[in-house]
């Protein structure tokens, strides 16, 4: 016997009980005069079904102000890093201060918001326990852990006018690895079972990319001087371009998955790209030339990026408390793949 | 653990516990819910909260039917669901009819002039036999549960190592790691784990770790009066539920079907299986779960396009625009 069932109550294992579980359910009444109706369909199959319209997944816990602005801090330092680590290299001093000032900055506001969302903020060290490439969130750390002492020394001794040999190296490693700290993010959102984040998986990193250059542009437009800001301004229209661009791929490929881009808070995200391309225009035709103009494009830079970022996580939420998004691709394939296996039998 | 150690008896696909480094180990468990004899009695609910101290889930009235559990998520690690539906239950007959009242009783009843007892009568006012046409009717119930998956996006993802495979081949959180990142909440294709409010830590279903560690079974499939819930070593309960699904299909329940069991499926097949008896999305289960992580070799290569583009933008816009 078994050491599973240790009462008498229930015997299980006696073979010459039949058990409950070998109930045969369902099976009274005239089988003889019914059988040919068997289990009668009464209301037509429809196209789509849940149970009582709930969700199938788990609402994400991660809160808006923290993650989505996660998003854009990690964007804006990383692409940050990399224009400075540029401008350093080709004598653009105060383009490559700005940068990296603003790196720092948004390198202190991600920590706070990624320790302040976590369920145990004490326990924020238990990330580096382990590596794990299967886990963005446990590449991203270390990813973060390379950048974030090279963007502080970069930073530093950018201000204090120390060490400033050392404080290139730093500003071109915080310039490299800061092409993982903007992208990464992308992975982090798309490894998760969210229709649209996993579904959008192949633009989600150009758009990212392209939201963080833009950003990275409109700051260096902001805080440098006219003189220097060409790079800033390049970088506004290719990001601004190259996240357009994805977004209209991502949507064009999600189909019906995608329509949350669209709806509610994915206008967020409309506004975000018009704010983007609008500003890197405005950057481009009247940003060498006239201050005015480069704040308000910096600005309008800044905020597009922000819209962008908050517009595909709430986009995200949307989709994953909404069972259609979860259900519907999922049968959609079964069902192509039972009519692929019966086309392959019937010829 | 009194059942027997394996080296390996099954492919390595379908047995974590061997990918994950254990040499010795017992064989993998888990779990066979059949719905089919499910009576919606929700002692596995009360019984997983009572073993594992689950703290309440909130005293809500969801009006939608009997269930007002709702979910899975960090404070309930079972859920019953109800499903109503007008449809027949095998042969089973919902039609009321009264059969033929015998010859010699009518005729001895015939000499007598009836008398009334102030009795409702069981008859229609006007004295007629009818029966209801077209009642058919149905009330699924099934105890959804954590599917502690062969590939396990929650596992996978977690950065902390706090979700761990255990020797019997299942997914448990470790309380004492876990920091509240929320990234498994997301990760997990049936919504399962959910945060804690309370304490900030991810919680779900541990197949009763504790007790398998002792040779018990877990709480739920202890307590459940019907044996819908069934525990034990996966290869056998693949057998079994194999089993059971023939026999419900020649009793005409041809809507049976098994859900989980299947090791090529997009999780590599589920600890937990589950007889059904209408589709999955019925349940509020996907009908074609697929574990995040078998996308991120893709992921990490457009990741890698991108920063390398991020980069080879920025140097070209740097150095090709004027002074």
């Amino acid at each position: 016997m078994s050491t599973y069932s240790q009462t008498d109550v229930r015997m299980d294992d006696d073979p010459a009980l039949r058990p409950e579980r070998e109930a045969t359910v369902g099976s009274a009444g005239r089988t003889e005069r019914r059988r040919r109706r068997g289990e009668r369909l009464m209301v037509p199959k429809a196209e789509f079904r849940s149970y009582y319209g709930l969700p199938v997944l788990n609402e994400p816990t991660w809160e808006a102000p923290s993650i989505a602005g996660y998003l854009f801090l990690g964007g804006l330092m990383g692409a940050s890093s990399g224009l400075a680590a540029a401008a350093e290299l080709t004598d653009r001093p105060h383009l490559a201060r700005a940068g990296k000032a603003g790196a720092l900055c948004a390198l202190g506001g991600s920590l706070f918001l990624l320790v302040r969302d976590l369920g145990r903020p004490a326990r924020f060290v238990n990330m580096l326990r382990v590596f794990k490439v299967t886990s963005p969130m446990s590449v991203g750390t270390w990813i973060l852990t390379a950048y974030g002492p090279q963007a502080g020394l970069a930073a530093v001794t950018a201000f204090t006018g120390r060490y400033e040999g050392l404080g290139r190296v730093a500003a071109i490693g915080a310039g490299l690895t800061g092409a993982g700290v903007a992208t990464y993010t992308a992975a982090l959102i798309s490894d998760t079972a969210v229709p649209l984040w996993h579904g959008g998986y192949r633009e989600m990193p150009f758009l990212f990319a392209g939201s963080a250059l833009s950003a990275a542009g409109g700051l260096g437009m902001l805080a440098a001087p006219l003189a220097e800001a060409g790079p800033a301004r390049g970088a506004a229209v290719a990001g601004a371009v190259v996240e357009a661009a994805a977004v209209r791929v991502m949507k064009r490929r999600l189909g019906p998955v995608g329509e949350p881009l669209n709806q509610g808070a994915g206008r967020l995200l409309r506004l975000g790209g018009a704010l983007g391309l609008a500003g890197a225009a405005l950057g481009h035709f009247a940003g060498r030339r006239s201050r005015t103009a480069a704040v308000i494009a910096g600005a309008a830079l800044l905020a597009g990026s922000v819209c962008t970022r908050f517009g595909v996580f709430h986009a995200g939420v949307a989709s994953s408390l909404d069972p259609e998004y979860t259900i519907g691709p999922q049968r959609a394939g079964l069902t192509q793949s039972e009519t692929n296996e019966t086309e392959r039998t019937t010829s | 653990m009194a059942a027997e150690l394996s080296q390996g008896s099954t492919s390595l696909e379908e047995d974590p516990a061997a990918d994950n480094g254990y040499g010795e180990r017992p064989r993998r468990m888990g779990f066979f819910t059949d719905t089919s004899v499910c009576i919606g009695c929700k002692a596995c609910e009360v019984a997983c909260k009572e073993w594992n101290a689950v703290p309440e889930d909130g005293l809500t009235f969801t009006g939608m039917s009997y269930d007002n559990t709702a979910g899975l998520d960090a404070d309930s690690w079972r859920h019953v669901k109800f499903i109503e539906q007008p449809r027949r239950l095998g042969h089973q007959e919902a039609e009321v009819s009264v059969a033929a009242i015998p010859e010699q009783v009518v005729e001895a009843a015939s000499a007598r002039s009836p008398v009334s007892l102030g009795m409702p009568s069981p008859l229609s006012p006007d004295g007629s036999v009818g029966t209801a046409q077209d009642m058919d009717f149905r009330w699924l119930m099934a105890s959804d549960v954590c599917k502690h998956c062969t590939h396990a996006a929650c596992l996978d993802v977690c950065p902390t190592g706090s979700l761990f495979r255990t020797e019997f081949g299942t997914v448990v959180v470790q309380d004492d790691i876990c920091n509240g990142c929320g990234y498994c909440v997301p990760a997990c294709p049936f919504g399962v784990i959910g945060k804690r409010e309370t304490d900030g830590g991810a919680h779900k279903c541990t197949l009763c770790y504790d007790r398998l560690k002792v040779g018990q079974e877990p709480a739920c499939a202890k307590t459940c009066p019907t044996n819908s819930i069934q525990f034990g070593e996966l290869d056998e309960l693949r057998e079994r539920a194999a089993r059971r699904l023939g026999q419900l299909h020649e009793a005409g329940m041809t809507s049976a079907r098994l859900y989980g069991h299947d090791p090529d499926d997009g999780v590599g097949g589920t600890g937990s299986m589950f007889l059904l008896l209408d589709e999955p999305e019925v349940y509020g289960l996907p009908p074609d779960p697929v574990v995040t992580t078998r996308d991120l070799p893709a992921m990490w290569k457009h990741v890698g396009l991108a920063a390398a583009g991020l980069l080879v933008g920025l140097a070209a816009i740097t150095w090709g625009s004027r002074r």
